[in-house]
């Protein structure tokens, strides 16, 4: 071993307080840095290990309290230390990179003064040269033009922008130990791959030890020499990167591995089943209706000419409505120009990084938004020709329908599940009393929602049981296409296979036509037969998603896969089962 | 319903503050029902022998120059204090969250008329225009109740409009849209039962400046008129007997108005609490 580890956690328990009593957030942890190690903590929401590097740091939130246990930062204690003391450490010693870049900046402050101020408080700079060493670390993080930078707010900067200031910040004072919590959470593949790799390098360089706090196999494995593996507030594995993925020993280790779509696993691969489902009934309740698989016939369901929507600029150049400007400058094009056509029963993936007009394109293809040009046929009409505001009251909505991205944001906090699956059974099926009750139970067993769940309220339920609702609200009134907008992005990873089995399950059953939008490779690959790549708003490349993924023709098709963070199976172990990533962008 | 009672015990329990604000309002509106059957004295008898007198066991408030019984006097307001804030409250909170809402969900055309109207009337110094209105309209309970609800209009007109445009465009919202329902529909069934809880805070808040602003309307003579017993025209008549040392005249009402207030005041978070689907479990 290394002559003294730099950070120490021994035993470490802590509880919150709540309002059926305390809870146990983290079982006695145990854990260990070594100078210039980076270590990987992985594990599923609610697992703790946001909660260990909060309390390692002192930030733990009022209502926590470590009961027992201790940590020590080389030689010196953490838990019970004055704050003043830790307050010290804190920027000096210990750095942390938060999860979301734009809520941890300062929004009225300029991101220079914002490390500057950082600098002036450990006495790392006087009042003279803070910023021209403002200046050096905006450099040193690869921001372009940093001088100009520097007066930047950051609303200026992109995502990916605000971390690199945010990493600035965090290594201004050349800290010995950085505690990186989700750090590319909400970013896009390409942004992820080139934020980490930027740490991974500034760390290396200056002898850094990091804890990289991740629900990402794929990115703990890339980046990591050695993984912690968290459920429950305990750990349950500890061990070197190759070891742990070519010989996890851990049953919950080998179940998230097996749930990490790889680049060559296939869906029936992914054979988790997560904790909440366990004891549930069973998905084929013995009076679900009968399963009719439909054959897919090729038949063309929707056909997508010319597509066109442009959205009014807000940085529009005119600043007095009568200065006439270039229609160019005043308009930014969501979607250019583009065309595709959908079969019957057919699943197409639409990929493309945040901005690239994918969501755009969903929308306008479930009625939700008017195209500026262009049309689009659903099975033999032109459903454009309505109003977005008029279409909710046409007979073709029940046909098209829509699973929505954040499970917790597309149901309505006052809706039980029920009232919830029952919305689109009232309005557009026009089902009600009995009749309702029924079709709404079979719809729960069909999606296998339990249904005692089904008079809970959203906040009752956990991300798979609400995605659950909201699929079966989505499928309530037989729609013959379903819109997938990332369906699984804010799952986590054991919870998402389910729901992709599901998915797949359904549209064999009901024989729907899926138009699945993510940013995910892996995933979209498990799911679709076809896909499209978009780009700023145009297509770059289509085709089977086998070859698109296999044999990219486009470079940006390239650059897109290769940045997700794939794990070599034969780097570790010879089977065709492995770990790769799951990178979440929120768009 | 059984929820509802469980939750509300939760959420008083928690904070015995609110839950001293809710019981004293529990007791305005006792006092405001069975006011005048609670009170002793006739609030309206006068008795010349018996005028000016100090707080005695027969009198715990003293009696008024006019020999009437302040304790009485005080009781029998209630009904009528409460009456004017409830409903002037009542309505404000329903056409500014009908328009705050509109205004919200639409944007555009109706935000900006809305926008404009309630910086309007928010420009004027509140308490003078609903002088203003009472003077115009003529010294009527109905016309304080009016002048009330207009000036505390934009207050709720405001925090609906932002609530609302936040959730505009929120999943559930969406996804009510796919279900088929219409514009109205999606406003009424989805978003403004999301907006009650910091609609709740503000109607507790209004409650209070609603009841100073009628005992202040009838304190400056535009608002009830006596011999009516209501707390602003007792401080009003009560205030010139101060100097002389009659001091019950004026505290009595005076504190009465001020304990409603600040219970007002203080049921805000609770109502909050009651109104938020989240704090349950």
């Amino acid at each position: 071993m290394a002559p003294r580890p730099i950070l120490t956690v021994d035993g470490l328990s802590v509880e919150f307080r709540t309002r059926n009593g305390t809870v146990r957030a983290l079982e006695s942890v145990d854990l260990t840095v070594a100078k210039g190690e980076v270590l990987g903590i992985v594990g599923e929401s609610g697992s703790g290990k946001s909660v260990t590097a909060y309390t390692v740091i002192g930030l733990l939130d009022k209502a926590g309290r470590p009961v027992a246990g201790s940590a020590e930062y080389d030689g010196v204690p953490l838990i019970g230390t004055r704050e003043k003391d830790l307050a010290d450490l804190r920027g000096r010693e210990i750095s942390m990179i938060f999860q979301n870049p734009r809520a941890a900046l300062n929004p009225i402050r300029p991101v220079g003064k914002q490390i500057e101020d950082v600098l002036l408080r450990h006495n790392q700079a006087t009042r003279q040269d803070a910023k021209e060493k403002a200046i050096a670390m905006l450099e040193k993080v690869r921001i372009v033009d940093p001088p100009l930078r520097y007066w930047s707010y950051p609303y200026e900067l992109s995502g990916g922008m605000c971390q690199r200031v945010m990493i600035a910040i965090a290594l201004a004072c050349n800290p010995r130990l950085l505690i990186a919590d989700e750090p590319t959470t909400g970013l896009d593949v390409t942004t992820q791959k080139a934020t980490m790799d930027l740490v991974q390098e500034l760390t290396r360089a200056s002898g850094m030890s990091v804890i990289l706090i991740t629900h990402d196999l794929g990115m703990a494995a890339a980046y990591c020499d050695r993984i912690v593996v968290m459920r429950k507030g305990e750990i349950v594995e500890a061990a070197p990167v190759a070891q742990l993925f070519a010989d996890p020993k851990h049953p919950y280790t080998q179940k998230l591995i097996a749930a990490s779509p790889g680049p060559n696993s296939k869906l029936s691969d992914l054979t988790a089943v997560p904790d909440e489902m366990e004891d549930a009934a069973p998905v084929q309740a013995p009076d679900a209706p009968p399963v009719r698989v439909m054959p897919p016939s090729r038949a063309p369901l929707m056909e997508v000419t010319n597509l066109v929507k442009e959205f009014p600029r807000r940085d529009a150049k005119s600043v007095w409505p009568w200065q006439k400007s270039e229609t160019a400058d005043t308009v930014f094009r969501a979607v250019d120009d583009i065309s595709f056509s959908l079969s019957r029963g057919e699943s197409l993936g639409l990929v493309g990084e945040s901005g690239c007009g994918k969501s755009t394109t969903s929308s306008i293809v479930t009625r939700l938004l008017d195209p500026t040009a262009g049309s689009v046929f659903f099975d033999g009409e032109d459903i454009t020709a309505f109003r977005a505001a008029k279409f909710a009251r046409l007979p073709q909505r029940r046909k098209i329908q829509m699973v929505f991205q954040d499970p917790t944001d597309s149901l309505n906090p006052r809706f039980s599940s029920a009232d919830s699956i029952s919305d689109p059974l009232r309005r557009m099926v026009g089902l009600s009393g009995a009749a309702l009750t029924k079709r709404v139970e079979e719809l729960s067993d069909m999606v296998g929602l339990p249904r005692h769940l089904l008079t809970r309220f959203p906040h009752q339920l956990s991300g798979g049981q609400k995605a659950r609702v909201g699929i079966a609200r989505a499928i309530a009134a037989d729609p013959m296409l379903l819109v997938l907008d990332e369906p699984t992005s804010a799952l986590d990873v054991s919870v998402q296979a389910v729901v992709l089995q599901l998915l797949d399950r359904l549209k064999q059953e009901l024989g729907m036509s899926y138009i699945f939008v993510s940013h995910d490779l892996n995933v979209v690959r498990l799911l679709c037969e076809r896909v499209i790549v978009m780009n700023k708003g145009k297509i770059v490349e289509t085709g089977t998603a086998e070859d698109v993924l296999t044999r990219p023709q486009q470079d940006y098709t390239k650059t897109l896969i290769a940045a997700i963070p794939q794990l070599d199976p034969a780097r570790w172990r010879p089977p065709q089962t492995a770990a790769a990533p799951v990178p979440k962008a929120a768009e | 319903m059984l929820r509802f009672a469980k939750h509300a015990r939760y959420v008083l329990s928690e904070n015995p503050v609110t839950a001293g604000a809710f019981l004293f309002f529990t007791l305005l509106i006792l006092l405001a029902v069975f006011g005048p059957w609670i009170a002793p004295h006739d609030p309206l008898a006068t008795n010349a022998s018996n005028a000016l007198q100090a707080p005695t066991w027969a009198h715990p408030f003293g009696t008024d120059h006019l020999g009437r019984d302040v304790f009485s006097r005080v009781i029998v307001a209630t009904r009528l204090d409460l009456g004017i804030a409830v409903s002037a409250v009542a309505l404000s909170f329903v056409i500014g969250s009908a328009l705050g809402c509109s205004a919200g969900f639409w944007g555009g055309w109706t935000d900006r008329i809305v926008g404009r109207v309630s910086d309007t009337i928010m420009a004027f110094p509140l308490f003078v225009l609903a002088m203003g209105v009472v003077a115009a309209l003529g010294n009527s309970v109905e016309n304080i109740i009016y002048a009330t609800a207009v000036i505390n209009l934009p207050f709720y007109a405001r925090v609906a409009r932002n609530e609302t445009s936040l959730r505009r465009e929120a999943g559930f919202v969406l996804a009510a849209r796919i279900s088929g329902g219409s514009d109205a529909r999606i406003l009424a069934t989805q978003v403004f039962p999301n907006i009650l809880p910091p609609m709740m805070v503000q109607i507790s808040l209004n409650m209070g400046w609603a009841i100073l602003n009628a005992a202040g309307l009838s304190f400056i003579g535009l608002g009830v008129r006596p011999p009516a017993a209501e707390w602003g025209i007792m401080v009003a008549e009560g205030a010139t007997y101060i100097v002389s040392g009659e001091w019950w005249l004026a505290l009595f009402p005076g504190a009465a108005l001020m304990l409603a207030v600040f219970c007002f005041n203080l049921m805000g978070d609770g109502l909050r609490d009651l109104v938020d689907p989240s704090r349950r479990t």
